[in-house]
């Protein structure tokens, strides 16, 4: 006959209590992923019977391949430019003294609360062949032909860097602060110069930041839509616009499937492969 | 380890004005070669102010600090060449013991073939060989404390600024420590400036005790003369165990406690209200054996306090006015407390009557 430890009855009720915690969270998952996800795959595959038909045009069609590419250049180069920005922007958001660190944050926060479609045409009205940037450049005679800022891949990596450079500056800042001030010091006083204490203390413990930050802007990069639209000129073709275009356009449901299905598995291969070189979970979950 | 030779320090009228507040206030101090000197006060007296100011993190708002005759008040603190402990450690957590150990030599570009033996070295010192590998998370807070003195005297420093390094140590821990850090002073011979509101450690550890209260030295002296002889109130009720009661002038040796007359063998300070400074050790219970020229009077016990080693006995003068006395708890001595609410003479000898002037300065 066993007995059952009361401190084990009393833990399997408190387990059940998490769970039942965190069953909303669970529900809406399953609800708005999991089982879109899966009604994706089965698009993607199904047309009046099985079908890998939509599968062959993307890896044989040449279009296909070129917005796959373009966008994850478009998405690599926003990527490193939000850190090239944002990494000073946090470091000084992270060592500026009350009020200027409030204010910092405040300039980088700022634009979440106005549209991505205002944005999208504010910066349509800055880069454009007679925009504010082309006519300062011409009045102060550095350029004498109007410069192509817009409608193009160029215009698209501005417009997308500017919105997503919170994603960068936020996740970094929050790491940066967690760094003790005195490992500073005790860099600088074992005669470690301002560089050398950067590079071998500061620098390593704020990469849990920098890989948090680059893993959200390349992603919500890959997925932008309205940004390079109304910024490409038509010509700047993200893979986003070719789901939409067979959606909207043809009417083919299978076929802008099957490219959600290949993104998101390039995407997952990405991260495995990074994965790989860099140990992320165990940089995340650094002390 | 080579003994490196302790660097003299002179602290020139340092002064630091945050605001309104003068954090320190015209602080000279002139500490020899190879000394050990604490820092003590209590929090705000301005003792970390001064040790961010000697490791080059504070700029001083006026004055002068040299080390070994040269200069250094506006030198950045890597190039001071001083070794610093600071509180929490300040161990960078991504590197193992031996890249932290190390680090103050990669900082001077040293010969990178020269670095395991120094560290192997540096470790053994502190009783922590073959330690290099293992990670910070792993090392318990006394392993911690040891890493930290390790990199900083691996570089050889003439001088080591320590910042309440044991505050986080349990009590027996920081006591093991405390005698150990002496030893390794003598070993290194390095000048050491230490800072701590701890009386007692300070006093263990220390060949002279600078003690601050808000922003200025009020008193520098070796442990013995600071105990028997404080330049203050604020220093005798600070240091030891002192009860402190005024008492009014009767010209020459003299003075009155509440209608007793006591004698002291000591100067009196020559004007303003004075206050006797009685240490809780110096005051016997009277059995008629001890000396005749001790200050006798009487006192009602109000409380005993069962300490362990000792017994501390609650008293009040006839008056209402409250001291303490601490008796050792072996048989004689705990013998001689009368019960409480019996009344009991008291003496102290005028060898130990501290006759402190009231105000401060």
């Amino acid at each position: 006959m066993s007995v059952i430890d009361p401190s084990l009855r009393y833990r399997r009720r408190e387990q059940g209590l998490m769970l039942l915690l965190a069953s909303p969270a669970v529900i809406v998952i399953v609800a708005l992923v999991v089982i879109p996800v899966g009604w994706l795959m089965t698009q993607s595959v199904y047309d009046n019977g099985f079908t890998l038909e939509h599968y062959r045009r993307i890896f044989s069609e040449d279009i296909y391949w070129r917005s796959f590419t373009l966008t994850f250049r478009i998405a690599l180069m926003v990527t490193v430019l939000t850190l090239i920005l944002g990494y000073p922007v946090a470091y000084a958001a992270a060592h500026v003294k009350r009020p200027w660190d409030v204010l910092i944050l405040s300039f980088v926060i700022l634009p979440f609360w106005t549209s991505v479609l205002v944005r999208a045409y504010a910066w349509l009205v800055l880069l454009q062949r007679t925009g504010v940037t082309n006519q300062m450049l011409e009045r102060f005679g550095l350029i004498s032909e109007p410069l192509a800022l817009v409608h193009n891949e160029l215009g698209t990596v501005i417009a997308t860097v500017h919105i997503l450079l919170p994603f960068m500056v936020l996740p970094l800042y929050s790491t940066m602060q967690k760094i003790p001030r005195e490992l500073m010091l005790a860099g600088a006083s074992l005669g470690g110069g301002p560089l050398h204490t950067f590079l071998r203390v500061f620098l390593p413990l704020s990469l849990p930041g920098v890989v948090a930050g680059l893993t959200l802007v390349f992603v919500l990069t890959l997925g932008f839509y309205i940004t390079p639209e109304l910024l490409g000129g038509g010509r700047t073709i993200m893979i986003s616009m070719v789901v939409s275009r067979n959606v909207e356009l043809y009417n083919q449901w299978g076929a802008a499937s099957a490219v959600g299905v290949v993104l998101l598995v390039a995407v997952i291969a990405v991260f495995a492969l990074v994965g790989r070189i860099i140990p992320l979970d165990k940089m995340l979950g650094q002390k | 380890m080579a003994k490196s030779g302790g660097e003299r320090v002179e602290i020139r009228s340092a002064s630091k004005i945050y605001g309104s507040v003068r954090a320190l206030d015209d602080v000279s101090l002139d500490i020899a070669p190879q000394e050990f000197v604490s820092l003590l006060g209590p929090s705000g007296s301005g003792k970390t102010t001064l040790l961010g100011i000697l490791g080059g993190f504070i700029q001083p708002s006026a004055g002068t600090i040299l080390f070994g005759g040269r200069d250094v008040t506006f030198t950045p603190p890597h190039k001071r060449d001083i070794g610093i402990v600071f509180q929490n450690y300040a161990l960078f957590p991504h590197m193992s013991v031996g890249e932290n150990v190390a680090f103050p030599l990669r900082a001077r570009r040293l010969p990178k073939s020269t670095y395991a033996e120094r560290v192997k070295a540096a470790l053994a010192m502190v009783d922590l060989a073959g330690y290099e590998e293992r990670g910070i998370g792993q090392l318990s807070g006394g392993q911690r404390q040891r890493v930290a003195l390790a990199r900083a005297m691996i570089f050889e420093p003439r001088l080591i600024l320590m910042d309440e390094p044991l505050s986080a140590l349990d009590k027996q821990l920081r006591e093991t420590m405390q005698i150990e850090l002496r030893q390794l002073h003598k070993r290194l011979g390095a000048t050491i400036i230490y800072v701590t509101h701890d009386q007692r450690e300070a006093l263990t550890m220390s060949d002279r005790v600078a003690i601050l209260k808000d922003g200025k030295l009020v008193q520098i002296d070796k442990p013995e003369r600071l105990h028997d002889h404080p330049a203050n109130a604020f220093v005798a009720s600070f240091i030891g165990e002192a009860t402190l009661l005024p008492v009014e002038r009767l010209g020459g040796d003299s003075v009155s406690l509440g209608g007793a007359i006591l004698r002291t063998s000591r100067p009196l300070p020559p004007q303003g209200d004075l206050v006797l400074a009685i240490q809780t050790e110096k005051l016997l219970i009277e059995d008629g054996t001890h000396s005749p020229e001790r200050n006798r009077f009487s006192a009602r016990v109000t409380d005993i306090v069962f300490q362990g080693e000792s017994l501390r006995v609650f008293l009040a003068l006839e008056d209402g006015t409250p001291l303490s006395l601490r008796q050792p708890s072996h048989y004689e001595a705990a013998r001689r407390i009368p019960p409480i609410g019996e009344t009991v003479q008291i003496s102290l000898h005028p060898q130990d009557t501290i006759i402190v002037p009231k105000a401060d300065g």
